[in-house]
């Protein structure tokens, strides 16, 4: 590996570095965030047809399949943030996976609700207690913990050394979520999207779908950014930088 | 029905697409706001806390008597 890689990662692991660098770039992931939803849900709304058989009701689609798929992803996520804390100690990572938590308990909430709003007038039940449902109930009680354990701790570092601990434990959980549409016999629909097949969807129903997926993405980047800023102004209270930025903050 | 009626109306499935919807910008809304929140009630609690030590600083070295 060239020198200057480490040399680079390493100013970018510093709290005001980062602060910086998130401040920066958090305006365009919104940015970009905003405008891909706006289109996607034009495109999931208006333009797609309605489903053969589900009529207008599949369109929760647009919604319920990008946010399942953010809580796998922020979940995976968060658990390399608290591996790498827990291995070599540098506090951004430990600050990055305890704030990626309540984004995807979020995004795992609004799952299990838009899923249950789906299930009421297709499968005539608003919950029921099959693989897919329970193992995302699971997750939705991982991310809970985490911040939970987080907050648990007088010292915030103690707190995030444990719950970073958590989180690792919690991410066998993430396949069986993925993967519980094929081990078990649910109720619970199969894969519609397939990353290295043929997509079991027409395209005017999936492009919507894809930009949604990637309008999520850049929201969490946006979300995460703003979050780890408010916590390296709280973890860094006593530090100089975090006092300009208070007083500088307090004449304007 | 005007278009617009149709559009609402979801095809009857009005009752679950729109909450689905509406759920999925309220907790995004909540979750973009939260953060600002907390970030003026921490930099407010580090201008107290100054504020604070600045006093006792002064009140430590010799100055002018306190009325």
């Amino acid at each position: 590996m060239s020198s200057w890689i480490p040399l680079w990662l390493h100013k970018l692991g510093s709290p005001p570095t980062f602060y910086r660098f998130a401040g920066t770039l958090r305006p365009w992931a919104m940015l970009l965030a905003l405008l891909l939803g706006a289109v996607a849900l034009y495109g999931g709304l208006v333009l797609a047809p309605a489903d053969y058989q589900q009529g207008d009701a599949y369109r929760i689609i647009f919604i319920h399949v990008p946010s399942a798929e953010m809580s796998m992803f922020i979940y995976a996520v968060m658990g390399v943030a608290a591996f790498i804390a827990l291995v070599w100690r540098i506090k951004l990572a430990e600050v990055v996976a305890m704030e990626s938590a309540p984004i995807g308990a979020a995004f795992t909430f609004i799952t299990l609700i838009t899923g249950s709003l789906w299930g009421k007038p297709m499968w005539g039940t608003w919950w029921t207690w099959d693989a897919r449902l329970t193992s995302e109930l699971v997750l939705l009680f991982l991310f809970l913990g985490v911040i939970g354990l987080y907050h648990a701790f007088e010292d915030r570092r103690q707190g995030a050394r444990a719950a970073a601990f958590l989180a690792i434990i919690g991410i066998i959980n993430v396949p069986i979520v993925h993967f519980s549409v094929n081990w078990w016999n649910t109720l619970h629909q199969g894969s519609t999207i397939n990353i290295f097949g043929k997509s079991k969807m027409s395209w005017d129903m999936l492009w919507p779908l894809l930009t949604m997926m990637l309008a999520t993405k850049f929201y969490y980047a946006a979300s995460l950014f703003n979050r780890v800023r408010t916590d390296l102004l709280a973890l860094e209270g006593g530090k100089d930088w975090v006092r300009q930025i208070a007083e500088s903050e307090a004449r304007s | 029905m005007s278009a617009l009626q149709t559009f609402f109306a979801m095809g009857g499935y009005a009752a679950y697409v729109w909450p689905a919807y509406a759920v999925f910008f309220i907790v995004l809304i909540a979750d973009t706001i939260a953060p600002g929140v907390r970030r003026r009630r921490v930099l407010h609690e580090l201008r107290a806390r100054l504020a604070r030590q600045s006093l006792r600083q002064n009140r430590n070295s010799p100055a002018p008597p306190s009325p």
